[in-house]
């Protein structure tokens, strides 16, 4: 019939050299050469990040994501919000990665089973069914050495054969009863520090993106209850489908019944309102002289106020103006390494310790005849700072109902550079 | 396709094209050896018995599939294994006969009895795997088969089952479109479903099947509202998107007022061309009404019960409900959208540039809800180039007069960037900025003229097509510059900027009267060379410089012109011919002549820079047509909306006779009194879900004025209201109190008259019906709870006039339990209690004609049997009553309360769960206000509260009883109890036993109902199953008393009396369907008993067996 109305009809994964790896339909098999479509564009699109997310061919839309080197591409026939696709397809990524450890193609293609068994139970008829990672797991049991060598001897199999309780309780994220001899709970808070500082060293534009990430290994239902000491402090929060909203909205504080494992709790950001403290300042000195084949590059990184805590996995990667042959440079801390194809010098600095400032300095060779590059490039600094949210979040306490143990628990502060960019 | 399955399957796939002679041989069709091999040796594991063998070339195929390779040969081989027990191989068959049932029908079919078996299987995975295989094989011969097991499914009691029902119906839609008529009722019926699980899925099956049938949502849209929240992620997303489309045909424009008062305002300022038809219209309704705008309370639910999801973790939740507040929501409230989708654009750069488009249309229209965050539109030298180019369009569109300076200075650092389509970008949008904004147009302008000396031709050629739009808006002024670009023509080669060069010259050649023939003489030289836009503007320039300077040009341009005359473009010919008739006069040549100076010369109005996503909001944001500016197939037109607004009553809905409860009715009856008059005290979530307008605004009121001072400030259209409904809950509390006083004495002495019941009179009769009737009194109309007898209190309601339907249902009661009472004598008294609580007909229709028969047939049996019934039945009840703990004393801060269930029949609702709750006050202060609030239940549970205590002294106890209706699941029922300091958070989860009420019934009728009952089991998929288990009785439990005592204390059933001395009976209605649970205790020798347990609902059979064991085994 000509009614084929569904939401993703198709999927196709691509390497980078542009093989098709696997396919999967929901549907009527739409053939390979839709994809066609797709090459055309990425070849248009030169770099792999420029390959537009939704193409329109003349039979299908194309909507595809870029993650680990593997292109997702699904077809899709009819009117559907391009983010529902979105979304859904780095969830499907996701799940890959939290099975099999990676996301790439080995990973895929030795597991091809188990990913086709997921891909079943994540859409029905193109509409997603089961795309929480609790229930997955109780369907399909993820591969493990042990378990891979147990099947091949008893022939057993990683399909569980047991209900899915999750479906049918009010709290799908959480599969029924869940064991520990020990119980722990522990939670990560991320922050990630978004900059744009300008040439002449002050900020342009910062703010803190955070996320909390906890491992939870707790038995039966617990309810716990997390507060800060300063949840003022947070400025547009998201939460994962497990906490209650009302209760954040009333008394700040985050209600929840948790997944079993490894899971997102909540993404905040910080406003960029609130004045952010750069932990680092980078003094450079780049230039290209006119008419002659070189230039000198000279960087400086050292630890702003950074609370006592040491800045440390300081790592600068630039990329180069495509007039650039080569670089000669010392560095007086770290190593650096230039890509002469890809034009990018990357230095690994490692820890800023304040008596003696990290330097880059050295001569940049450029092509000769080539005209003088119009823009010095912009350092894109990283870093890391153990035990210290940049925020100042705190994590108040955690309560437990629900269930008679006493866990353990953690607490950790992680600072690190996010998109933090310098220019030059 | 056309071979018989018969002999296709002996034959192998690809004996059905027709070639009997390879027919054995499998790989026939293929050329590979190599293939054919494999599949021998894959065909051989699979006729195999081992498991493992099967298994391992299951794994092979798919993984064949996986890579496209085609399997379609293997058909038959893999088809028989469907039936296979390994579950992994089946499932792997099932990938199988997706993928290659269409291209062979006839041997699918095969495979189709499976399915049916399976569609019955008492396992819902089961149930629901089949269902899914079945509908996915695209076969059109089974279209009724699938009908029909589609529609089985949409009444099973498994939500996970009848969610993959929902998700069949578009398939069969697919396959054959003729069912549409038919589907609809399944979908109208699911859609009545109440459950979290299926919502989304029905919604997506509506919106492919009939998304015009708008209709069959208004009953269900204030379900859809408050079910929203707990719906998984994507089901949020779709129904969203379409309560987005109704909203639009259902309700009034919210902003029709404001853009009568702010709008005319901003346009006076901006000169911004806003909605202006919209503006017309809406001006013209309103002044026509000069009636205030109110918002429909509906519309104002879906507003408020949609926000929260803003702070979802998925994006395409996030940006679902931002597309409805921009669509929907008044325009002061849109602002709270940006934040979160400010924060999306920290994701994924696909999920970045989607949102992106969005914001880009969104910052036209409202460009002050972005401004805050315009840095965090500002672009990094690692982002992928299109979104940058996104990013610089919401920079341009954000920009205004105050902060155009910072935005300028921004796109500076831009210009310089390695990314050349970027800088293009960039030149653009100061273009853009530099038309929108007269303030900067002079810096804008030198800054582009800065540029036409940049290294990079690309820049600079870009920077003229801007400058030239730009001096088009004031030429006189900028001769300088047009003289600076005249020089450029000697250096650039882009032709787009050579045209533009040319074509400003010509336009304003009066301004450079001096260069612009030089310039003619140059592109003359070079005209052969040049690109065809350079041609056509240079045989412009010749055209015009004729007309204003013959003179100097005349032998020039007609050297263009003849050039021209044999270009090989036709279009350059063509243009030539008709400029030489044109311009040079001869006698041939008609009036136009004259005019050619008008015609070359006319003042030509400046371009208008605007952004390519003005307008798109045409398209619903976030759509892939938004997307695509383009509109994709199945794409549903965004409504207009409405200037009258439709009906609101449709979405009121009628509760079905059977789940009236008195206190329901009255409710209901208020709804058709004037909106806002009136609201309720007490609403529980189910009675917003069932969505009477008042109960959820209230039921939001209260939550708002327990804490959130945020979503107060949007409800002022609800503030009045709120405030008239508090006074007036207050003080139907304190009937209430009194009247839970009274309640309370006697449910004290209940114990102790339960066992002389037996004999009971017409008196104790009354008082009963006088204690339901008052408790339902004040949760209902106030002052009818004040009345001292039950005589006085059923006339006075019958005698009120407007509301008499209210009281109705209580009289008609009130009589109903009168009647059989005095027909079958004192005996009946505890049958007419179970009567109470015995819903008249549950959902399984055939169960309900057996019940009446039944009660008939007890009647007449009771005489034999009340000896040993009457203590079985009521002694354990309240003699081994076991009290749970809702909040310990530590926890709670020193307020410690208990529950037990009552096992009374709950007053206000036969279809409750009496829960009585005890709460202490350890505390040495007076604990005051406690009360019941924000239930968080499954879909179906309802709660009704008890009511608010409004003070406990410290030492004080107080016993108060609530009920629940758990849906039959054992499923906790969630909720807060708050005191005036504080919110507790507290769950019941009631035990399985306690979900049901005892049945009276005979000897006989107990076996023709465990019969039948076992019947239906076998015939039909949603039947009845029987659960049997072996168990041994410890020592003391080895007794009569002893087993009736553990058996009824672990659940609430009846006894039923039997014949045989080691047998033992008991059976039990479950509260909210009314299915029958029938147990039977079979003593063998010794300590070996048989227990079995039949019940339609699986569920609770299994759990009952379990507790029954455990405690006899106590």
């Amino acid at each position: 019939m000509c009614f084929q109305q569904k939401m993703i009809h198709s999927l196709f994964l691509i390497n980078c050299s542009g093989d098709i790896f696997l396919e999967k339909h929901w549907k009527s098999v739409v053939s390979q050469s839709v994809c066609d479509y797709f090459f055309e564009a990425q070849e248009k699109a030169i770099d792999v990040e420029n390959v537009p997310p939704v193409i329109s061919t003349p039979h299908h839309y194309l909507i595809s994501i870029y993650r680990d080197k593997i292109f997702f591409v699904s077809v899709i026939q009819t009117e559907v919000p391009p983010l529902f696709v979105i979304e859904f397809l780095h969830r499907v990524a996701d799940t890959f990665q939290d099975y099999f450890g990676e996301c790439s193609e080995t990973a895929i293609k030795d597991n091809v089973v188990i990913v086709y068994e997921l891909l079943e139970e994540m859409l029905d008829n193109g509409f997603p069914l089961a795309t929480e990672s609790n229930i997955l797991k109780e369907l399909i049991k993820p591969p493990t050495i042990l378990r891979s060598v147990v099947n091949s001897i008893t022939g057993s199999s990683n399909v569980g054969d047991t209900l899915p309780t999750g479906q049918l309780s009010n709290i799908p994220w959480r599969r029924a009863g869940v064991k520990y001899t020990n119980n722990e709970a522990y939670f990560d808070v991320i922050e990630e520090i978004d900059a744009i500082i300008d040439k002449s060293g002050s900020t342009v534009f910062a703010e803190i993106q955070g996320v909390i990430d906890s491992c939870i290994k707790l038995s039966g239902m617990p309810d716990l209850s997390l507060s800060f000491m300063n949840p003022r402090l947070l400025d547009d929060v998201s939460f994962h489908p497990c906490i209650r909203f009302k209760r954040w909205e009333s008394e700040r504080v985050l209600s929840f019944i948790p997944p079993d494992g490894n899971f997102r709790l909540i993404s905040y950001r910080v406003s960029s309102q609130n004045l952010v403290a750069i932990p680092v300042y980078v003094k450079h000195l780049i230039s290209f002289k006119e008419n002659s084949s070189s230039g000198r590059f000279d960087v400086t990184i050292g630890p702003k106020q950074n609370m006592g805590k040491t800045v440390e996995g300081v790592v600068m990667t630039v990329h180069m103006p495509k007039a650039v042959l080569n670089m000669n440079l010392t560095a007086t801390q770290g190593s650096y390494t230039f890509d002469p194809v890809t034009k990018v010098l990357a230095w690994d600095v490692g820890k800023i310790t304040p008596q003696k400032l990290p330097n880059l300095k050295g001569i940049v060779n450029l092509q000769s005849g080539a005209p003088k590059p119009e823009e010095n490039p912009s350092l894109n600094i990283q870093f890391k700072i153990q035990q210290l949210a940049i925020s100042g979040l705190k994590v108040n306490r955690l309560d437990m109902y629900g269930e008679k143990y006493k866990p353990f628990k953690g607490v950790k502060y992680i600072t690190k550079a996010g998109k933090f960019q310098v220019r030059t | 396709m056309a071979a018989s399955p018969a002999y296709g399957e002996e034959k192998g796939g690809s004996s059905s094209l027709g070639e009997p002679e390879y027919g054995h041989d499998p790989a026939s069709g293929g050329i590979f050896a190599s293939d054919y091999k494999r599949h021998d040796d894959l065909k051989e594991m699979l006729d195999s018995n081992k498991d493992s063998l099967k298994l391992e070339a299951m794994k092979r195929i798919v993984a064949m599939i996986a890579r496209g390779k085609n399997a379609s040969d293997l058909f038959p081989a893999v088809v028989k294994n469907v039936a296979c027990k390994n579950i992994e191989v089946k499932k792997l068959v099932y990938v199988y006969l997706v993928r290659y049932a269409e291209e062979q029908q006839d041997l699918a079919l095969l495979s189709i009895s499976t399915f049916q078996r399976g569609l019955k299987d008492p396992n819902q995975l089961i149930r629901a795997s089949a269902l899914r295989v079945l509908s996915s094989i695209r076969v059109p011969i089974i279209v009724p088969i699938m009908m029909l097991a589609i529609k089985e499914a949409a009444s099973d009691m498994s939500p996970y089952v009848r969610k993959t029902a929902a998700h069949a119906i578009p398939k069969l839609y697919s396959l054959d479109s003729d069912q549409k008529d038919q589907l609809i009722e399944v979908i109208e019926k699911l859609l009545a479903d109440k459950t979290t699980l299926v919502a989304g899925s029905v919604v997506m099956a509506f919106e492919e099947v009939c998304p015009e049938r708008i209709d069959l949502i208004h009953k269900n849209y204030r379900k859809l509202c408050n079910l929203l929240i707990d719906v998984e992620e994507w089901g949020q997303v779709v129904i969203i998107n379409m309560l987005t489309r109704y909203a639009r045909t259902q309700f009034l424009s919210p902003n029709q007022n404001e853009s009568l008062l702010e709008e005319s305002a901003e346009k006076a300022f901006y000169g911004s061309e806003e909605e202006d038809t919209k503006d017309a219209k809406a001006e013209a309704a309103s002044l026509a009404k000069r009636k205030p705008y109110v918002m429909d309370p509906d519309h104002r639910l879906l507003l408020r019960n949609t926000k929260p999801l803003l702070q979802s973790r998925n994006a395409a939740v996030v940006m679902a409900v931002a597309q409805l507040y921009f669509h929907l929501a008044p325009k002061a409230e849109v602002g709270v959208i940006a934040k979160a989708l400010v924060r999306l654009l920290r994701s994924h750069s696909e999920v970045q540039y989607v949102v992106l488009q969005n914001v880009a249309t969104m910052s036209i229209k409202r460009r002050g809800m972005f401004e805050p965050y315009l840095k965090s539109f500002y672009i990094r030298s690692t982002d992928p180039t299109q979104i940058k180019i996104l990013k610089l369009e919401v920079l341009t569109n954000l920009a205004n007069e105050t902060n155009i300076s910072t935005i300028l200075r921004e796109f500076q650092t831009y210009i310089r960037s390695m990314d050349k389509d970027f800088v293009a970008a960039t030149i653009q949008a100061i273009g853009r900025c530099a038309t929108n904004i007269g303030k900067v147009r002079d810096t804008c302008l030198n800054g582009l003229v800065q540029l036409l000396s940049n290294r990079d031709e690309l820049v600079v050629a870009e920077s003229v097509v801007v400058i030239k739009k730009l001096l088009q808006m004031q030429p006189a002024q900028h001769s300088e510059i047009i003289k600076h670009m005249a020089k450029l023509t000697d250096n650039i080669q882009v032709p787009m900027a050579r045209a533009s060069i040319l074509w400003l010259i010509g336009e304003y050649c009066e301004h450079v009267p001096k260069i612009a023939p030089d310039v003619l003489r140059k592109m003359a030289k070079s005209f052969t060379n040049e690109e065809d836009i350079v041609k056509l503007q240079v045989i412009n320039l010749a055209a015009k410089l004729y007309l204003t300077n013959s003179k100097q040009s005349k032998l020039l341009t007609q050297y263009v012109l003849n050039l021209a005359k044999y270009d090989q473009n036709y279009d350059i010919r063509d243009r030539a011919r008709f400029i030489r008739q044109l311009i040079v006069p001869t006698e041939k040549s008609g009036a136009l002549n004259k005019y050619a100076k008008k015609l070359f010369l006319a003042q030509k109005p400046a371009p208008i820079l605007e952004s390519s996503f003005k307008d798109r909001d045409h398209f619903q944001l976030g759509s892939l047509s938004h997307l695509l500016n383009a509109k994709a197939v199945g794409y549903q037109e965004l409504p207009d909306w409405p200037d009258e607004a439709p009906d609101p009553s449709v979405r009121n809905v009628e509760v079905p006779e059977w789940t009236k409860c008195t206190s329901r009715e009255k409710r209901k009856d208020k709804v058709e009194k004037p909106f806002y008059s009136d609201s309720e005290g007490e609403s529980g979530p189910t009675e917003s879900a069932d969505s009477e307008p008042e109960s959820d605004s209230e039921e939001s009121g209260s939550s708002s004025s327990s804490g959130t001072s945020s979503s107060s400030s949007e409800e002022e259209d609800e503030e009045e209201e709120e405030g008239g409904s508090e006074e007036q809950s207050e003080d139907k509390e304190g009937e209430e109190e009194e009247e839970e006083k009274r309640k309370k004495k006697k449910e004290k002495g209940g114990p102790r008259k339960a066992s002389p019941r037996s004999v009971g009179s017409e008196e104790e009769e009354e008082a009963e019906g006088k204690k339901v009737k008052k408790a339902a009194g004040p949760q209902g109309k106030k002052g009818h709870a004040e009345s001292s007898s039950e005589e006085a209190s059923a006339s006075e309601s019958s005698s009120s006039g407007s509301d008499s339907g209210t009281e109705a249902p209580t009289v008609v009661e009130a009589k109903r339990r009168k009647i059989p009472s005095s027909k079958a004598g004192p005996k009946e008294i505890s049958l007419l209690d179970l009567d109470d609580f015995t819903p008249p007909p549950p959902q399984p229709v055939p169960s309900s004609s057996i019940i009446s028969t039944s009660l008939v047939t007890d009647l007449e049996g009771l005489t034999l049997t009340d000896t040993s019934l009457a203590p079985a039945l009521l002694s354990p009840a309240f003699g081994a009553v076991r009290t749970y703990e809702l909040l310990h004393r530590m926890a709670g801060e020193g307020l410690s309360v208990e529950y037990c269930f009552s096992r009374r029949p709950f007053p206000g609702d036969p279809h409750m769960v009496a829960v009585q709750i005890q709460i202490s006050n350890n505390t040495d202060a007076e604990v005051k206000s406690l009360r019941v609030s924000e239930p968080k239940l499954l879909a179906g549970m309802r709660i009704q509260e008890f009511p608010e205590i409004e003070s406990l002294a410290p030492g004080d106890t107080a016993s108060v009883v609530m009920g629940i209706d758990f849906c039959d699941s054992t499923q906790a029922a969630n909720f807060q109890l708050c005191t005036h300091t504080r919110h507790f958070y507290v769950s019941i989860q009631p035990p399985v036993g306690e979900l049901m009420a005892p049945v009276f019934m005979s000897e006989n009728e107990f076996r023709k109902e465990q019969e039948h009952l076992a019947r239906r089991g076998e015939g039909k998929l949603t039947g009845m199953s029987e659960i049997t288990e072996k168990l041994t009785l410890p020592e003391k439990c080895r007794s009569d008393h002893a087993i009736v005592q553990q058996v009824t204390s672990a659940a609430n059933v009846g006894r039923v009396p039997c014949g045989a001395d080691n047998e033992y009976r008991f059976a039990a209605k479950t509260v909210t369907s009314g299915s029958l649970v029938l147990i039977t205790l079979e003593w063998r020798e010794g300590a070996a008993a048989q227990l079995t347990v039949n019940s339609e609902k699986m569920v609770i059979g299994t759990m009952l067996v379990k507790d029954i064991i455990q405690a006899l085994a106590q």
